[in-house]
């Protein structure tokens, strides 16, 4: 579904990113770990098109998208979520929603200018699906409240929600658990293995290594930039190379 | 209407009032895009001489001379848009003040560079003196149908999804793009849309004042302009109509303080910056200065951070 190719990226003298081959297959969970400052976000960046590679390039279902601007990623099925969430905070949880479903929407402003059918139907089927998505991520209460007065792990499941609007093929999550408690940790893991039932794929950045085991079918280990390793969560944990780069030097990265 | 008289608010005050308004919906619009150009005093100026020449040289109705401006405002807007769109805040703000210094030239010289390709002679936007003599015929009732049009425009505009990737862009515009938001397409229509209602406050203006010259348009009209916008406030559309009504009207009711009439209107736009950063129309913000009021009088001293 999705393919890395010898993907580069260079910030000035810095290589955030070298030569990273990485294949997420259709309908699987893929995870991406690594320590801290290991170029993880920067892929997501480079994937979902607010950042570019310096050279390499990333296919999804075959077609290139590594210029592409984000909003026709978006489009062609990738959605994500950010480490640091970045809600429209200042508006309601619905309007965040019906913000996520920009892409699937038709109707210009000159619809709603004059009440077409078009606008009309549009705006109730977004409603509707919106309504839907609270209620999948227990926020159907919260649906008229400013999205910035959320408690946090509301928030980090609004973002899930909001990028789940976009009706991607592929979901992109960076840290969807960050900062949250072990049962808020558990439910997330869930919602992300019901993405597979959906039949939907994803690429998950994680440092809690017991919800890589819950959720994800192969692993990708990112270090200093490069692929160190890949398998699925039980070889990884087994491998030697990674101990020693990653988990065995620094065990308490979950609490990061 | 004798209360309003008595407090100095002549019709035509009134009538600058609606103008000015609308200045201020042109300018929330870009704002409220979270696009900080002050390239309105110049889309201003090519509406006002392109709707006087249309109805002192050309002889067309006011109507006709409201769509011409509004039009011919709208197709400059675009490749100026294209580049300076891509600039942010102050570079933005300083991108689209030199737009405004290039129309305000190129309006002084007109007439002498045309004269200068045609060998004829041109007496269209005459020079530094301007444009006198034209006749008022911009009515009350003109601008109010206009403002209620252009009120009902902002209202659908809000609940449509073009005004929610507005907004969205405001808050963030990565985010926004990776919602599926075509952001360079909505920040130029709405630079577009913004530029069409500056030209159409244009005509209607010059066919109030009676003269006009290229000084009119130049960088204070652009910050008077900001100013209708920033007092009322740019969390909704009625913000920058009460701004623009207020900033007219008061240095009207001022008028027996002539001389301190500068230094009260700066004075209060400065207390609502600093007290109601959201402007006048936020509820909120009234809320929280209405809160620190009654906590504690030192606590205004902390007001920066919320
Ligand atoms: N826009 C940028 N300009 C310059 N350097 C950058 C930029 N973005 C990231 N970097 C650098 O690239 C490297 C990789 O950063 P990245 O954020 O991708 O790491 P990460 O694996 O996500 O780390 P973390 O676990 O802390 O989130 C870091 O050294 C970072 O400082
Ligand atoms: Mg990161």
């Amino acid at each position: 579904m999705l393919e890395l190719e010898k993907v580069t990226r260079l910030f000035g003298g810095l290589t955030a990113l070298n030569n990273v081959n990485l294949i997420v297959p259709a309908n699987k969970i893929v995870g991406l770990i690594g320590p801290n400052g290991a170029g993880k976000t920067t892929l997501i960046n480079n994937i979902s098109g607010l950042d570019h590679p310096t050279s390499g390039q990333i296919r999804l279902n075959g077609a290139e998208i590594q210029n592409a601007p984000p909003h026709r990623i978006t489009r062609a099925g990738i959605a994500r979520t950010y480490q640091n969430i970045r809600l429209f905070s200042d508006m309601t949880v619905l309007e965040n929603l019906l913000i996520g479903q920009h892409g699937r929407g038709q109707a210009t402003f000159l619809d709603s200018l004059v009440f077409t059918p078009r606008f009309r139907a549009e705006e109730r089927d977004l409603h509707e699906r919106a309504a839907q998505l609270l209620e999948r991520f227990n926020l159907t209460h919260a649906a008229n409240l400013r999205a910035g007065n959320l408690p946090y792990g509301d928030q980090r499941r609004l973002e899930m929600a909001r990028a789940l609007a976009t009706n991607p093929k592929l979901v992109l999550l960076d840290e969807p658990t960050a900062g949250m408690n072990p049962i808020e940790t558990q439910q997330l893991g869930e919602q992300i293995i019901r993405l597979q039932e959906d039949g939907l794929t994803a690429l998950v950045i994680e440092h809690d290594m017991s919800l890589i085991h819950q959720v994800c079918d192969e692993v990708y280990v990112l270090n200093f930039g490069q692929i160190l390793a890949h398998g699925t969560p039980d070889e990884i944990k087994r491998d030697p190379v990674v101990i020693e780069a990653y988990l065995g030097k620094d065990e308490d990265h979950g609490a990061a | 209407m004798d209360f309003f008289r008595s407090i100095g608010i002549t019709e035509i005050v009134f009538q600058f009032m609606l103008v000015n308004s609308i200045l201020g919906l042109s300018i929330y619009l870009t704002l409220y895009t979270g696009m900080f150009s002050l390239a309105n005093a110049g889309f201003m100026a090519i509406g006002a001489y392109t709707g006087v020449i249309l109805t002192q040289n050309f002889d067309l109705p006011l109507g006709v001379a409201l769509i011409g401006g509004m039009i011919l405002g709208g197709i400059i807007a675009i490749p100026i848009g294209f580049p300076v769109l891509r600039l942010k805040d102050i570079y933005l703000a300083i991108a689209t003040i030199g737009f405004g210094e290039v129309v305000r030239i190129l309006i002084l010289n007109f007439d002498t560079l045309a004269e200068s390709i045609t060998g004829q002679e041109v007496k269209l936007t005459r020079g530094a003196l301007g444009i006198t003599g034209i006749p008022k015929i911009t009515e009350t009732w003109q601008l109010i149908v206009f403002l209620v049009v252009v009120a009902y425009f902002m209202i659908r505009l809000h609940r449509s999804r073009f005004g929610r990737a507005m907004a969205a862009i405001r808050q963030d515009e990565q985010a926004a793009a990776n919602m599926g938001i075509n952001v360079v397409y909505v920040k130029n229509t709405v630079f577009i849309m913004s530029a069409v209602l500056a030209a159409a406050a244009g005509v209607l203006k010059a066919h109030l004042t009676r003269t006009i010259s290229p000084g009119d348009f130049g960088f204070d009209q652009a910050v008077s302009i900001l100013a209708f916008a920033v007092l009322g406030g740019t969390s909704t559309w009625i913000g920058p109509i009460i701004g623009g009504f207020v900033l007219t009207a008061l240095p009207e009711i001022l008028r027996d303080f002539k001389q301190y009439r500068g230094i009260v209107n700066g004075s209060i736009l400065l207390l609502v910056i600093v007290y109601l950063p959201g402007g006048l129309v936020n509820p909120a913000g009234w809320s929280r200065l209405w809160k620190r009021l009654r906590q504690s009088p030192e606590a205004g001293e902390n007001h920066a951070r919320t």
